[in-house]
């Protein structure tokens, strides 16, 4: 049987949250949140590749408790267990502190595991670090920005587009693979399979005790960024208002504009009566 | 004692050299943060037949070139590349290493970080430096129009990625002279895990919306895929492209290929059209060198309307119908 790891993060639903002015932090409690939308791709491939052959899928996610959401999510789904990792000392944890524990989590509650799925970024950070840098915890091969994959007993290979360049990888499981946003549409879980979910699926807690993490452990191996200030980025132009109706202001916009627009496009849009 | 000369890594991407000018850009910025800490500026280029490269890289302001030239070397391996680099840190302990922010760059920074227990941050917008060697990165930060400087405090070295099209090459000169140091490839270098099958060059368009001069773009204000669709009318109209912004992307209103910002494409275009859009730090972060913005929104206090030279209040959609209908009566070539 092959077992498939998807790393699944929570992301808020909206792409701006409010932004809290005394406190200069983001009032993530008005967020709804929901899947990275890249990371259920991820399951999708995993449950295509579960159609085909056998296969277990555990889901695993870092986050606050709210998070277990997206894990009964992918439960529903069809993926077969939910592991959270949640614990106050990992708040704020950067990239490669993430991506450590999530290493952690997957050599004590997955050690046969045999390919690892990330989405390739999320759409509130997109720093599309944590896949590559679990890999290198993994000790794994890995590609990122897959489209398709194939796998073949033992060996995995991979379509992506990077840089204007096709390739086709190759490589021998366990391996890791980050799904981009170009396939695997994923399926919708259904209104009974969530209800399922929600109601009667146990999904499994570690916090840092259980991972073995200590105050000790996570400053060796921890976060190496710290974000000194964040601060709304100066709005730099701002120069000319036009407002009143949509065809007064376009010719209010074209009237004043229409040398430089002309100059650039390399026709004219000069207004008859004035040339 | 003497101390260790202080350096900064730029690393050689020069897959795409014609159309990303990222690696040149970099080794811009790099000799402006170098001149605060009297460091040197250090490209690294791997690969085979990279003369040319090696030629630029002097050009265009680096110091020193680190060059491993050889045939197994041919085309990109994100293993033997990573394998050579955290070989040259290790022995040379460099004070930080920029890369270009590519596909490719976006998938080696962050393992070659983790190789050297460091930490990296990505898509940095601007790169900074205290007299003491601190690297300060603003990045885009989640969650809409702000930005973080973060800092890597006790690990080295301090690593960066950094989008095409944010900084400015400093022009060619083919009279500079940089001290080339040809390196052989460690015989011991590990196999890679991962195996080539094919590797050929997509066919592109005629041209990139990253050197488009006119660029429409839409976000969600647009209402719908139909009206969002009109864009392309007045983006014909104008000899430009259309971009999009990432909600529009994942709502299938246009193709991923469109998206403008951090996770798409940075765009400099003379001049840009910007419709529904709000201006979230992830969709402007890819705005950094336009001209002449237009931004048309109902909500005067949007962010993208304040970052216009030009800011109508309008309904996107209304007012994309009116100028296409007035820009018709007014074409002539």
């Amino acid at each position: 049987m092959l077992n498939i790891v998807v790393c699944i993060k929570q992301v808020p639903m909206v792409t701006e949250l409010p932004w809290d002015e005394k406190t200069g932090t983001l009032r993530r409690d008005l967020a709804a949140g929901m899947m990275n939308p890249a990371c259920k791709r991820a399951v999708e491939a995993a449950l295509q590749i579960k159609e085909k052959q056998d296969a277990s899928i555990t889901v695993i996610t870092m986050g606050p408790p709210a998070a277990e959401e997206v894990l009964r999510e992918a439960l529903a789904m069809g993926a077969d267990r939910g592991i959270l990792i949640c614990d106050r000392m990992l708040k704020g944890s950067d990239t490669y502190a993430t991506s450590f524990v999530l290493a952690e989590a997957i050599k004590k509650e997955s050690t046969d595991c045999d390919l690892i799925l990330c989405g390739a970024y999320t759409s509130d950070s997109e720093t599309a670090q944590v896949g590559p840098q679990l890999a290198e915890e993994l000790s794994v091969p890995a590609a990122a920005y897959v489209e398709n994959l194939d796998i073949s007993g033992r060996m995995l290979r991979v379509r992506r587009l990077v840089d204007h360049f096709r390739e086709t990888l190759e490589m021998e499981c366990p391996a890791l693979v980050t799904i981009s946003m170009e396939r695997y549409e994923p399926r919708y879980a259904s209104f009974a399979g969530l209800n399922k979910s929600f109601m009667e699926r146990d999904i499994a807690v570690l916090d840092a005790e259980v991972l073995g993490l200590t105050a000790a452990s996570l400053e060796a191996r921890g976060s190496r960024t710290k974000v000194r200030r964040v601060f709304i980025r100066k709005a730099q132009k701002g120069n000319v208002m036009i407002t009143g109706a949509a065809a007064n202001a376009v010719g209010e916009f074209l009237d004043k504009y229409q040398r430089r627009i002309s100059a650039v496009i390399g026709k004219s849009i000069e207004a008859k009566n004035q040339t | 004692m003497k101390k260790k000369q202080k350096s900064i890594w730029v690393f050689g991407d020069y897959r795409n050299y014609y159309q990303n000018r990222v690696t040149l850009q970099l080794i811009s910025k790099a000799v402006d943060l170098a001149r605060v800490i009297a460091a040197e500026v250090c490209a690294v280029v791997v690969g085979h037949d990279i003369e040319e490269w090696i030629m630029e890289y002097t050009a265009h302001g680096a110091d020193r070139i680190l060059a491993i030239d050889h045939p197994s070397l041919t085309s990109y391996s994100t293993e033997h590349y990573l394998a050579l680099m955290e070989r040259l840190a290790g022995e040379r302990d460099p004070d930080i290493i920029l890369i270009g922010a590519t596909d490719f760059g976006r998938e080696f920074a962050p393992r070659l970080a983790k190789r050297l227990k460091t930490g990296l941050s990505a898509d940095c917008v601007g790169l900074d430096i205290t007299s003491e060697g601190l690297l300060k990165q603003i990045a885009p930060s989640f969650g809409g129009n702000m930005l973080a400087e973060i800092v890597t405090e006790k690990h080295r070295p301090q690593m960066a990625t950094v989008r095409p099209g944010t900084f400015r090459e400093i022009p060619h000169n083919y009279e500079r002279t940089a001290i080339v140091e040809r390196l052989p490839l460690p015989v011991n270098l590990p196999a890679s895990r991962v195996r080539v099958v094919e590797y050929e060059r997509a066919a592109q368009k005629g041209h990139t919306i990253e050197n488009a001069t006119v660029i429409v773009c839409g976000g969600r204000g647009m209402g719908n895929k139909k009206n969002f669709k009109k864009l392309d009318e007045l983006a014909r109209l104008l000899g430009g492209d259309v971009g999009a912004t990432r909600p529009v992307v994942y709502a299938g209103w246009a193709e991923h290929d469109a998206l403008v910002g951090q996770a798409g494409k940075h765009i400099k275009p003379k001049i840009l059209f910007s419709f529904g859009i709000s201006g979230a730090i992830q969709h402007t972060a890819g705005l950094g060198e336009a001209d002449f913005i237009v931004a048309i929104n109902k909500n005067p206090q949007a962010t993208m309307m304040k970052m216009a030279d030009v800011a109508i209040a309008a309904d996107a959609s209304d007012l994309l119908n009116n100028l296409i209908k007035e820009l018709k009566k007014r074409i002539r070539d």
